[in-house]
């Protein structure tokens, strides 16, 4: 029967390709978007460089590519997890229980968020975080009140703003870059109005009120983006009144569609945030399981590569892309040749 | 009644004649009228559409098929790439890309200056906005594979940036790179100087088709090749687990098993099975064959496997309807000369049922193509740079993207060059898809007999 002998055959193939499968030859790194198009340049001049096999680079999101990297030690699961922000001491706890304990952390420099609108689009060219949350937050301070926000347009509270319709795309929550929008953004404006001293008066404790701080309206001038920034670009392209948030790179590779507005006066560029003047920056990172060094081949030569000065120093490729290389560069070449993991011990 | 007094009665109501149309009639004429109209109209958005979508795609996508080239000769310089001079291959590929980059910019602005362009470009830096960060690589591979070129000055034919691609093709506008810092105006001054003579060219580009993925920084190297080599393989895999398993388990449902509950059960899940979302199987395919069988990540082998279990339900209910379609007489005919009930099905019921059976296969299998949702989680979508595998083997088990995978993974990118390619892509893919649905239709027609 060829029917027979091809079902054989074919069955065959799967068990002979699940015996050599215990070997992998690549690096396999999974996690934030915004650091895929590094990790994808930096794969990509390793594969050229070295004899080893390019890495695999996918993307999915901060918090999916930790939870990836935290499923346990062996083949089948990730070497390294990419992410634009430090990973929490709850998915340290999980890593753990899996049995990934030793991870070494490797910052690779700096990334701005931005908020850009459509070129022909409205006026907005100057915010300050103020600004972002009394348009942004459900709850604001009016005449030394905190009531429901009551603005539907930016002059509404700033009469420097065009009078357009509040409209916003954010990133979503399984993205690393809302946690720095909430933190550098609408925190320092929560601050600032003195809505949060109003929350801990009306009696919430600070905790309570920090958190409070970080919500954002739901009546649908706020709109949570959870893909990538591609789909933010195509909101605004429909939506005129709408600003969105970007990382650097992303709107340095669209100005002919994109302006881009300062914080706090301050215009975004690698050299504002190089120095510390722009306020809304974060640390890129990625993650290397380090029980997988010498099991899986050229995992930490791929390290080593990504943070060596000419990738991620000031006249790499990364930088040329829009990465704010990080002044510290030597010390994380350090950690990473030493496998120095987190947490002390080595 | 007499037969005398039918003619003389008069009609009681006279409904009108053959010759005069009545308002009922012209009633029940117009609803007609109307109804041939909602179809036209039906059919006419549905083909404006359609036209709408081919028309925006082809624009869109023509562009990833011609590339912009620097056509330029580069010294490569011993003191740079070979220290020692002993030509020793080891010694050769110590030198990494970046010490490549220096002589490719010197070698553009050579031919600038000896061309007597004038330009206020005087530095090798200023080059790096013209090429395209691959050509490095290109040099290199070249110096690596023949060592003795170095101490010469070879003709590279690299390519463009994708800004000076983009500005051939009407994609970078000159108000736009005021602000764009990757680019300048001078740049653009020069390229303008340089396309008359030749030296900066916009051609066919071969390499869309067999490249490549490519990282962001180099938006113009990126090609489909090795995700159509992936999706190839994951095909491969489809009809050699799909075919036998769906047409032993169709033939063994409709011609030998037993009508009782649990066959019914099985029927009843095979048609639930079809309309499961694939993503599911993804899932699925996930737990068992990377977490619990322990098989690579981002294998063609294992994205194989998975759009084998979303094809599988298709296949075995096209295969038990052409089945079915043979007429039971076919059965009995080789049942009364003594065939045994095997001997009937495989001899005269199969060969009968081929032709259905095929076609079915292949729809199932340019679904299977088209897919991407299932790989998302087997890890096939993402920056999978691989080179074309060099034996079945590797095709299989290396890592590799698919063709939709690659397109949705462009989409995605910052470069607005990606965008173009994306929609390439959907060229190729559309290509492949109505190539494979024509081979279904004519098999179809040719071979399909009715009773």
């Amino acid at each position: 029967m060829s029917f027979a002998k091809l079902t054989t055959s074919a069955l065959a193939l799967a068990a002979m390709s699940a015996t050599t499968a215990a070997a992998r030859d690549q690096v396999q790194v999974a996690g934030s978007s915004t650091v895929l198009p590094y990790a994808s340049i930096v794969a990509e001049a390793f594969g050229e460089n070295f004899e080893f096999p390019t890495p695999v680079i996918e993307s999915g999101g901060s918090s999916a590519g930790l939870k990836r990297f935290c499923q346990g030690v062996g083949t089948e699961h990730t070497d390294i997890a990419n992410s634009s922000r430090a990973i929490r001491e709850k998915e340290i706890a999980a890593c753990a229980e899996n049995g990934v304990t030793d991870i070494i952390e490797v910052r690779i420099g700096y990334d701005g968020i931005v908020f850009a609108s459509q070129l022909d689009g409205p006026e907005y060219t100057a915010f300050t975080p103020s600004d972002i949350f009394n348009a942004l937050a459900p709850k604001v301070m009016v005449d030394g009140e905190l009531v429901d926000n009551p603005y539907a347009q930016w002059s509404d509270f700033n009469p420097d703003l065009p009078a357009e319709d509040i409209l916003a795309f954010i990133p979503g929550t399984k993205h690393g870059t809302r946690e720095v929008f909430e933190e550098k953004v609408i925190a320092a404006g929560c601050e600032a109005t003195g809505a949060m001293e109003a929350m801990i008066a009306g009696g919430m404790s600070e905790d309570d009120a920090e958190d409070a701080c970080l919500e954002v309206r739901t009546d649908g001038r706020s709109v949570d983006i959870d893909g990538d920034y591609t789909e933010t670009l195509a909101s605004i392209d429909a939506n005129a009144n709408a600003i969105g948030v970007f990382g650097l790179a992303f709107y340095e590779n669209n100005t002919d569609t994109l302006k881009v507005a300062t914080m706090s006066g301050i215009e975004p560029t690698t050299e504002t945030i190089a120095a510390g003047e722009y306020p809304v920056s974060r640390p890129l990172f990625f993650y290397v399981k380090k029980a997988h060094i010498g099991v899986i081949p050229g995992l930490k030569e791929f390290a080593e590569f990504f943070v060596s000065d000419e990738i991620a120093g000031p006249d790499g490729p990364l930088a040329a892309y829009g990465l704010v290389s990080d002044p510290e560069l030597a010390s994380t070449q350090e950690i990473v040749s030493g496998e120095k993991v987190m947490g002390g011990g080595s | 009644m007499t037969e005398a007094s039918m003619p003389t009665t008069p009609h009681a109501a006279p409904r009108g004649s053959l010759t005069t149309v009545d308002a009922r009639t012209k009633k029940r004429k117009a609803a007609e009228a109307r109804f041939r109209m909602y179809g036209i109209a039906g059919i006419a958005t549905g083909i404006f559409f359609l036209l709408v979508l081919l028309a925006s795609i082809v624009g869109s996508g023509t562009g990833a098929f011609q590339q912009t080239f620097i056509n330029v000769p580069v010294y490569l310089d011993p003191e740079k790439l070979d220290k020692n001079g002993e030509r020793n291959p080891s010694d050769i590929a110590k030198v990494s890309t970046f010490g490549y980059t220096p002589l490719i910019q010197d070698a553009l602005l050579q031919q600038v200056q000896d061309n007597g362009i004038e330009t206020p470009l005087e530095d090798r830096g200023d080059m790096k906005a013209m090429i395209s960060a691959s050509a490095a690589a290109q040099v290199r591979d070249t110096v690596l594979a023949n060592p003795d070129l170095i101490g010469e000055t070879v003709e590279f034919r690299i390519l463009a940036s994708s800004r000076v691609d983009g500005y051939l093709k009407d994609r970078v506008k000159r108000e736009d790179v005021a602000r764009d810092k990757n680019i300048d105006a001078e740049h653009l001054d020069l390229v303008d100087a340089l396309v008359p003579l030749g030296i900066v060219q916009k051609t066919f580009n071969m390499d869309f088709i067999t490249g490549a993925d490519a990282s962001e920084s180099r938006a113009e190297a990126a090609g489909m090749g090795v995700s159509m080599i992936g999706s190839f393989f994951m095909m491969l895999v489809v009809l050699v687990l799909a075919l036998p398993i769906g047409v032993a388990a169709s033939i063994y449902l409709e011609e030998f098993a037993p009508k009782n509950r649990l066959t019914d059960l099985i029927e009843v899940n095979i048609a639930n099975l079809a309309a499961v979302p694939s993503i599911v199987f993804g899932i699925l395919g996930l737990a068992v064959f990377i977490q619990f069988m322990h098989l690579p990540q981002s294998a063609p082998l294992v994205g194989g496997m998975v759009l084998t279990l979303m094809t599988l339900p298709t296949i075995i209910i096209s295969t038990r309807a052409s089945l079915k379609a043979v007429p039971p007489s076919i059965r009995d005919a080789a049942l009364g000369v003594g065939a045994s009930k095997m001997q009937s099905v495989f001899h005269h019921v199969l060969p009968l049922a081929a032709p259905g059976i095929l076609t079915g296969t292949i729809i199932g299998l340019a679904q299977a193509l088209g897919e991407t949702a299932p790989l998302l989680l087997i890890g096939m979508v993402g920056f999978i740079a691989s080179n074309a595998p060099d034996s079945i083997a590797s095709g299989l088990l290396d890592p590799n993207s698919a063709m939709p995978a690659q397109i949705y993974e462009w989409a995605k990118r910052a470069d607005p060059a990606y965008y173009e390619r994306a929609w390439g892509g959907i060229i190729i893919l559309l290509l492949f898809l109505i190539t494979m649905n024509t081979i279904a239709v004519i098999l179809r027609r040719r071979f399909e007999r009715r009773w």
